[in-house]
């Protein structure tokens, strides 16, 4: 079990407000991603959920019950942190093993769950080191151990995967996935990566500045954004935003339309530009287009590879049917 | 681009450091090498640096005077007992000042600190006074707890800087698994901080080894430590330089041996933070 609420939580520093009043509500087994820029809140969300933070006003219940004033090690959740944050002076298994040890388990079940987890995270190789011999992915593997050996209501993962190389990264995006697929357990993740988000979460959670933009799934947020800024956060490359004559023949103070839904040509299309730089992936090719009137450049893509380069003009053809239209103080009009 | 030293200057360097050195050094040569010799040869003037007849008579006298273990005792159970429970103390107060700071954690810990600037003879009138009326006068509980208050600040300063090396999310981690503040501090932080928990016992038993005021003003026949031991022999009926050689050679043996074989300890204590 794991459902989460907030309801009206506010977290201040002093006199500095980080989050607003909020509620939201997390179902039990959903995995949830708590993405926004840095400085937005999601860490600190995070932690009042985990209780390392104490909230200024508003209540926290899990699965049902008034967790507010709860500690954290009463809470039944376990957290994977951005430095791993193992202990450095016991052995892989000492540290898997330590939440275990502190709820006073018998000592045949700690092993067995001990190995049972190094079993599904392939450390079983590794139980008798020390976390100063092993690479950034397996630490972080021990880190992941150490919060299921417990069997939590929730996890909690606060951006667990910044500190390791890109290729390791999607690796481990991957296990963290298939992990959730196997447990079933609810999981809250913390990222500023929207791919992150994007691959893993079943329902993202977007913030600004303490206040939460949107919340929906990944591909509500990608084809209905509520705002400006989601439209502009999720998906990648980020979403073209134009104003003034272009936007205003559709009704709006500014429209929105992602690199993936504009057709270049080099003969004919609805806008003209020239071409600035040009990314050729071969999978995909990439064009940033100069276009009078336009501060910014226009992001166009496009599948395989197409011949066109600096310096070249080029035409550009939105689809209709996904530009999107959004008003005086940045709102989306249906 | 690495400084180019030439060999010349090496050297220089090299001989600099050792005149310094064996200048600071000296004293307790001269004091080690006094002890050997007779009484006359001590105040011989020109004094005779290593050609004479060396002796052993000055330790016997010394041993067969005054007992030389009951005064060692006295030492190591004062120096050391303060030392634990000053730790046993010091723990925890580092702790919250590392890790749950307030606002007032640094005024707080000057404080602690300026303590150490009072000059101690102005605090030894009332700590007498109430020593006689608890009748702790001449006893080592209450040489321990005197020694544990004075060395205190400096064992909680120095726990406290070891602390904050200490990355908090580990004790967040600790939190999160289950463990109570208890656990959280016995099997989390003070492993992790073995070495400086180390260096700080260490330099706490040597500054209370070698503490003389206090316990030359409050100790007699019973309690008296190795500070007590060496002062007994600059009596009024003159000065044997000879036995009071003797006497201090004894009294600093143990503390010098013990500080040799740690030195990697205590520097790596004295010099914690200023490079990592």
């Amino acid at each position: 079990m794991g459902h989460i609420v907030l309801d009206n939580v506010k977290k201040s520093f002093g006199d500095i407000t980080v989050i607003p009043p909020l509620d939201l509500q997390i179902e039990d087994g959903e995995f949830v991603v708590f993405v926004g820029p840095s400085g937005c809140g999601k860490s600190t969300l995070l932690r009042l959920i985990a209780g390392l933070e104490d909230v200024s006003s508003g209540t926290i219940r899990i699965d049902g019950q008034d967790s507010t004033a709860v500690p954290p090690a009463k809470r039944g959740l376990a957290m994977v942190f951005q430095s791993y944050a193992l202990y450095p002076h016991m052995t892989v298994r000492k540290n898997i093993c330590f939440p275990l040890r502190m709820a006073k388990l018998d000592k045949a079940e700690q092993d067995r769950r001990v190995e049972q987890a190094a079993a599904v995270l392939n450390l079983t190789e590794y139980l008798d080191r020390r976390p100063g011999q092993l690479s950034g992915g397996q630490r972080q593997r021990v880190a992941i151990g150490r919060a299921i050996v417990r069997e939590p209501a929730a996890f909690l993962f606060d951006e667990p995967l910044s500190n390791l190389d890109a290729a390791l990264r999607v690796g481990m995006r991957l296990e963290i996935s298939e992990l959730h697929e196997r447990l079933k357990t609810t999981m809250i993740y913390v990222t500023h990566d929207q791919v992150e988000a994007m691959t893993m979460a079943d329902k993202i959670v977007v913030l600004q500045a303490g206040i939460i933009e949107q919340v929906g799934s990944p591909l509500e947020l990608y084809r209905t954004p509520r705002n400006r800024f989601v439209a502009g956060f999720i998906g990648s490359p980020k979403m073209n935003f134009l104003e003034g004559p272009e936007a205003a023949k559709h009704d709006a103070r500014t429209i929105g339309v992602r690199p993936e839904h504009i057709t270049p040509s080099p003969s004919e299309g609805v806008w003209k530009g020239r071409v600035g730089v040009s990314e050729h992936l071969g999978s995909d090719t990439f064009f940033h287009v100069h276009m009078e009137g336009c501060a910014e450049p226009i992001t166009v893509r496009s599948g395989g590879e197409v011949d066109m380069h600096h310096g070249d003009a080029i035409y550009m053809t939105p689809d209709p049917g996904h530009i999107h239209r959004f008003d005086g103080e940045g709102l989306r009009i249906a | 681009m690495a400084r180019t030293v030439t060999t010349q200057r090496k050297s220089l360097n090299t001989a600099i450091a050792w005149g310094i050195g064996l200048l600071i050094f000296f004293p307790v040569l001269w004091t080690i090498l006094t002890s050997f010799k007779t009484e006359a040869e001590a105040i011989a003037d020109p004094p005779v640096f290593l050609f004479f007849d060396w002796t052993l008579e000055n330790y016997a006298v010394v041993q067969e005077r005054s007992d030389y273990m009951r005064f060692l005792w006295n030492s190591v159970i004062i120096a050391g007992v303060s030392t634990l429970v000053g730790i046993v103390v010091a723990v925890p107060a580092a702790w919250s000042m590392a890790f749950v700071p307030s606002k007032r954690t640094k005024d707080v810990l000057l404080w602690m600190l300026s303590t150490k600037m009072l000059p101690a003879v102005g605090a030894l009138y009332p700590i007498y006074l109430i020593f006689i009326e608890l009748g702790l006068l001449d006893t080592r509980t209450g040489l321990v707890i005197v020694m544990m208050l004075i060395n205190l600040p400096i064992i909680v300063w120095m726990l406290y800087t070891y602390f904050r090396e200490i990355p908090g999310e580990i004790l967040e981690a600790a939190r999160m698994d289950g463990a109570t503040l208890r656990s959280e501090i016995i099997h989390v932080l003070t492993p992790m901080a073995v070495p400086g928990i180390a260096s700080t016992i260490l330099l706490n038993f040597i500054l209370a080894w070698n503490e003389a005021f206090w316990t030359l003003n409050l100790t007699a026949a019973q309690s008296g430590p190795l500070t007590a031991f060496i002062a007994s022999y600059s009596s009024p009926e003159g000065l044997f330089y000879a036995k009071l050689s003797a006497a201090s050679t004894m009294a600093i043996a143990p503390i010098l041996i013990l500080g040799w074989f740690s030195q990697k300890q205590l520097v790596r204590g004295l010099t914690f933070g200023a490079v990592k």
